[in-house]
């Protein structure tokens, strides 16, 4: 391994942490700032391509540019760092998602500035940081230290009730994590260590004492920090009051990649710490998740707001995610990391697009729109590339991951699978239907009559998701060619229930 | 040795030429539009002809495989390509029609502000369709399936300043998603027994499988799921409610994809996985009956439609139940021969009713027409050509295939009032059509626009710069000879011998065949089948006959009869004009209940008001946590940021205290 992959990691997850204390001694010129960040996020981007770029597929069950360094002796926590193939993907979506968040920024925020951008910096960090900690309890600092930058965003830069939301999201999340930190302060008087692989290591070899009796409790432990951030029904109703009023950017990365963080802990965690309880519990898992997709789906068809559809949307999409994990088959793990990917990019599009029409007309209410083809037809082509993205259109990259998990999940439990596909037909209607409400028909408000298309700095910010959403559904095996090994060693440890399943 | 034929272009090519247009077409003039439309889609045309050309030095099914698309444990698809006959009628049908209907775009679409826009979405409609029919397994097939899906959606909402257009559009996809619901199914059924999507291995995996004689089995329930798909697809029964919609389109458009192609999809998935339905006699009856209900349920409906593109739009509903009667009758060869020679006559009577609506300046009504065979005498001679053939009348080519499928039906059909209802649908065709004729092109005209445009427009060599308005005008040439080639092909079609062409393809046993033919040796059945057959053809020709005659009847001889009997009928009337009121229903029923449940228990019970209350009602019962939310409620930003700072700062406290030790 050459020097670079060693510290590749360090450099990816830092980076932005070091833009942001640079920042805090910078002259307060916006436009300076401005430009920073953005520099900033693209190298950190640039950087993470090493990453794929070096990454190993066919080196199954180990994490690769890996750093272990002793960080404090005792207690006894490291300052341990690595990605297998599903970590790897996150980070991208990471590095890939905040550039985009520092160009739609670029006129939206116009007070704070300097603020805002240090704020942004700091979650990039935490959100990486989640991602490749391999340590619990850096796991545990990174996870909460999501909470501050985006609480602060929500509550300084957002809109009318941003207070309201600010608090109810970080009271949800925080109150559900402190669950998890008495699981992880358990696993750690028990075997004496933060480190996720001995801590896995000890729990497949019988070796943590108590165990057996303590697995369901630490299992929920984990379970509910994560359930409340994926946000599985009935934990989600912070998530729409937190869109609604988030700014843009905040949207983007709190549905792009905070969601994702709950996923991932589901998967790495729930499942990689304690395969038997995930056996065990996957049936009501599967029904809170079934509940999710069609629950949040009906739901976004009859909201009134832009913002709160995507948010419900988000709801119905992620309950497919979750479903695919607990499905416990390659096909339905595979299908739900890649929905991960899928619509990280997808809504952080659509809540970029919404945005935009913040921009102009500041409101999310569906009914003062209509008619809006005419006056912005670019936009109108984005947002209905990015749509029918999210209604899993085969060749966009909504369509794979969706496949695979409701065909996972029809091996496991062919009931579930049959209700999750309904979503199918939910995500078109409430789709297609705030579409046509929106962009279709005459203008019928004079306000919006003449409203401009889109600026060309909007365009270079939404493109770049388009692209990913046609190149992830053409092809999607440059994803799945890291996911697969990578989620078949996972489920190793389930090898007899996965000896049942054809497609292994 | 195969020969490559590089079928992968096939549909490449057409993806092309949308990109070019899409992109660039806003600046293009609306020749060079025209230029690339053509080129790709004629292109495709070319490839596919040679394909045909070259069909003596081919061993079919020949396969090209591709790059690899989907890996996931051992499950593996790939961008495969497949041709045997049956994807080559296809393929032969939709770049052939398709070329044609392009062409003649460029006559009707001249004047439209969305030149550009509507030629890149019908080349990008050209890429699914084919997409879909060259696919070497279900889920590529899938890509093409939802693919014109999307085309047809953006298509038919082409007019997306009218409201209606809009909703059509969206209806269609919807109503095509509750399809594709039970087409993953199926998928998903077929994956896990075996273990891949690929045409040639599942159906291997099939023969392997006895067949299933009760009612519910592995390969019933892919079948009828399959079904439930292409009900969505093709429009059938209880799915077909989008299609008359969908004529909100412009006419090229309904001509090609509601019509000529992409509604057959759900026929060509049937022929193509008629290996499931060979061993599913369950299956095969339920598409039997939903095609037979839907042949003569629709065809009622075109009885008393007066919009000329709606009587069109049941006809074709109806005309597609006729195809999946065929399959529902295990006759696959003739279900695809119907396709077929329905591609030609209904693509002609659409684009000819375009021509007319064109002359009319908009008018769709056929109320409001009359009498124009004289003013636009090639549209009507073609649509002349095209009413016979939809008709049955010999020779021209609706009768084989028509015929084919109504023998099929009585004589290996599970029970004759398949074949019955079969014929009852034909003599119901042959009226309304006729009916359309008559009140289109005879007797005097009812309508409002000046008749003087004769003189000035009346001869075929005017181009495109006076499609016009005014007066009453026929088509230029660019719109006359698309219609023109469809006429010969709808007069002569018929002589080509598809069954035939299809056998190899059909070759498996059918089950129940067998079971019906018990009892009879080969050589009686054939004899006494010549004699029979012969009957039936008359019988079918007679109601043709019947059908026309009365709709010569009450259309000219008495015109005032219509009128007279719709209002002796009453009530029988208005529920057949208005479509039974299926949509009403769908919509009172259905549509309706969900959103108030979604809105009033989903979303304001349960999320507000269950879900919040309860979390609020325990924040605030637990008096700190409660308190510090009123505190931070307040609203008082400075207040909130301390609280954040404040839980920041005993962390990193923390985190220092620990490195520090």
């Amino acid at each position: 391994m050459s020097t670079i992959d060693c510290i590749i990691l360090t450099l990816v997850t830092g980076l932005p942490l070091l833009g942001a204390l640079l920042l805090m001694a910078a002259p307060n010129r916006d436009r300076d700032i401005r430009w920073f960040a953005l520099i900033v996020t693209l190298v950190d981007f640039v950087l993470s391509l090493h990453l794929a770029v070096r990454f190993r597929a066919e080196k199954i069950g180990i994490f690769q540019f890996e750093i272990n360094r002793q960080w404090i002796s005792s207690p006894n926590i490291h300052f341990h760092l690595g990605i297998d193939g599903i970590s790897l993907w996150l980070v991208l979506l990471t590095t890939f998602l905040t550039p985009l968040c520092v160009l739609i920024s670029w006129n939206s925020i116009h007070e704070r500035v300097k603020e805002f951008f240090i704020l942004m910096l700091i979650l990039e960090t935490a959100m990486i940081g989640v991602f490749v900690s391999l340590d619990l309890f850096l796991f545990y600092v990174f996870w909460e230290a999501t909470l501050i930058p985006m609480a602060l965003l929500i509550g300084i830069y957002g809109h009318e009730r941003r207070i309201y939301a600010a608090v109810k999201f970080f009271l949800f999340t925080m109150v559900a994590s402190v669950f998890m930190l008495a699981a992880i302060i358990w696993l750690y008087a028990k075997t004496g260590s933060f480190d996720f692989v001995t801590i896995q290591q000890a729990i497949h070899a019988g070796m943590v004492p108590g165990f057996i009796a303590a697995a369901p409790w630490l299992f929920l432990g984990f379970f509910l920090a994560f359930a409340v951030k994926v946000p599985l029904f009935p934990f989600h109703t912070w998530l729409p009051d937190a869109h609604v009023e988030a700014p843009t950017a905040g949207s983007v990365l709190l549905a792009g990649v905070l969601l994702k963080m709950g996923t991932y802990g589901l998967l790495r965690f729930n499942v990689g710490l304690f395969p038997e309880q995930a056996r065990r519990n996957a049936p009501w898992i599967m029904t809170l998740a079934l509940i999710g997709i069609v629950y949040g789906a009906l739901v976004a068809l009859v909201q009134p707001n832009l913002k709160k559809l995507i948010a419900y949307s988000s709801v119905s999409h992620l309950g497919f995610v979750v479903l695919g994990i607990f499905s416990l088959t390659q096909a339905g793990i595979n299908g739900a990391m890649f929905v991960n990917l899928a619509h990280g990019v997808s809504t952080g599009a659509l809540f970029m697009l919404a945005g935009i029409l913040h921009e102009r007309r500041h409101t999310y209410e569906i009914k003062e729109f209509g008619g809006l083809a005419t006056p912005m037809p670019v936009y109108a082509t984005f947002f209905l590339f990015i749509t029918l993205a999210s209604a899993g259109l085969p060749l966009l990259n909504g369509f794979i991951g969706e496949f695979l998990v409701l065909a996972g999940a029809f091996q496991a439990r062919p009931l579930f699978g049959v209700i999750a596909a309904t979503g199918v037909i939910w995500s078109a209607a409430y789709l297609l239907w705030v579409y046509q409400r929106t962009f279709f028909g005459v203008v019928k408000n004079p306000k919006n009559s003449a409203l401009a298309d889109m600026l060309p700095l909007e365009r270079l910010a939404v493109l770049p998701t388009a692209f990913a959403a046609l190149i992830m559904g053409v092809a999607p095996i440059i994803w799945l060619k890291a996911i697969d090994p990578a989620v078949g060693y996972i489920l190793q440890p389930f090898s007899s229930l996965a000896a049942r399943v054809v497609g292994q | 040795m195969n020969p490559n034929l590089y079928l992968w272009l096939i549909p490449l090519l057409p993806l092309t030429g949308a990109a070019l247009n899409g992109f660039f077409g806003r600046r293009l003039s609306k020749t060079g539009v025209s230029a690339v439309a053509l080129a790709f889609s004629g292109a495709a045309f070319l490839m596919a002809l040679r394909v045909l050309l070259s069909l003596s030095s081919l061993t079919l099914p020949y396969v090209e495989t591709g790059i690899s698309w989907i890996r996931s444990g051992s499950f593996h698809v790939n961008f495969a390509y497949y041709l045997d006959q049956l994807s080559l009628v296809m393929l032969m049908v939709v770049t052939g029609v398709g070329f044609l209907i392009h062409i003649y775009s460029v006559g009707y679409m001249w004047e439209d502000d969305g030149f550009w826009r509507f030629f890149s979405y019908l080349n990008l409609f050209m890429f699914f369709m084919l997409t879909l029919i060259l696919a070497n397994n279900y889920l590529l097939m899938f890509i093409g399936w939802e693919g014109v899906g999307l085309a047809s959606y953006l298509l038919i909402g082409f007019y997306f300043l009218k409201d209606s257009a809009a909703a059509a559009g969206k209806k269609a996809f919807i109503t095509n998603r509750i399809g594709d619901f039970g087409f993953l199914i199926a998928l998903f059924l077929i994956i896990q027994h075996f273990g891949t999507l690929d045409y040639q291995k599942v159906f291997a995996g099939v023969a392997q499988l006895p067949a299933e004689t009760m009612s519910t089995g592995l390969l019933t329930a892919i079948g009828i799921l399959l079904m439930v798909g292409a009900c969505g697809k093709s429009a059938q029964i209880p799915l077909y409610v989008w299609l008359p919609d969908a004529m909100e389109g412009p006419t090229p458009v309904s001509a090609l994809i509601h019509a000529a192609t992409m509604v057959t999809a759900g026929v060509y998935i049937v022929a193509r996985s008629h290996a499931i339905f060979d061993k599913a006699p369950t299956a095969l009856l339920v598409v039997a009956v939903i095609g037979t209900l839907t042949a003569i349920f629709a065809a009622t409906i075109g009885i008393a439609q007066t919009d000329i593109k709606k009587v069109l739009a049941y006809s074709t509903v109806s005309q597609l139940g006729y195809m999946f009667m065929a399959c529902g009758v295990a006759a696959y060869s003739a279900g695809v021969f119907h396709l077929m020679t329905h591609a030609f006559f209904k693509g002609l009577l659409f684009l000819g009713s375009g021509s007319v609506i064109h002359a009319l300046s908009g008018e769709q009504d056929m109320r409001q027409m009359g009498g124009l065979r004289k003013k636009i005498p090639w549209t009507f001679w073609t649509m002349t050509a095209g009413t016979v053939a939809i008709a049955g009348i010999p020779p021209f080519a609706g009768f084989w295939s028509k015929d084919e499928i109504l023998w099929r039906a009585y004589s290996q059909g599970p029970s004759k009032i398949i074949w019955a209802l079969g014929l009852l649908t034909a003599f119901i065709t042959s009226f309304y059509m006729f009916r359309l004729l008559f009140m289109t092109f005879f007797g005097e005209y009812r309508g409002k626009l000046e008749s003087g445009g004769q003189a000035a427009h009346g001869h075929d060599d005017h181009g495109h710069g006076s499609p016009g308005h005014g007066g009453i005008h026929e088509s230029p040439m660019v719109v006359l000879v698309p219609l023109m080639i469809l006429a010969v092909l709808s007069i002569g079609g018929g002589f080509i011998n598809a069954p035939k062409f299809l056998e190899p393809v059909f070759k498996t046993q059918v089950l129940f065949l067998e079971d019906h033919a018990a009892g009879k040796t080969p050589a009686t059945e054939e004899s006494g089948d010549k004699g029979t057959e012969t009957t039936l053809m008359i019988v079918s020709v007679g109601v043709a006959l019947l059908g026309a005659g009365l709709a010569w009847v009450l259309y000219l001889k008495s015109p005032h009869l219509p009128g007279q009997i719709a209002n002796s009928l009453g009530g029988l009337y208005r529920t057949v004009h208005n479509k039974y009121y299926v949509d009403q229903l769908y919509s009172f029923f259905l549509i309706a209940p969900l959103i108030a449940m979604s809105r009033k228990w989903l979303w304001k019970g349960i999320d507000q008001g269950l879900i919040d209350t309860v979390i609020n009602d325990s924040a605030q019962g637990t008096s700190d946590l409660g308190g510090a939310l009123k505190h931070m409620q307040s609203g008082n930003l400075r207040s909130y940021a301390a609280w954040l700072t404040l839980g920041a700062a005993v962390i990193v406290a923390y985190m220092v205290w620990l490195g520090v030790h």
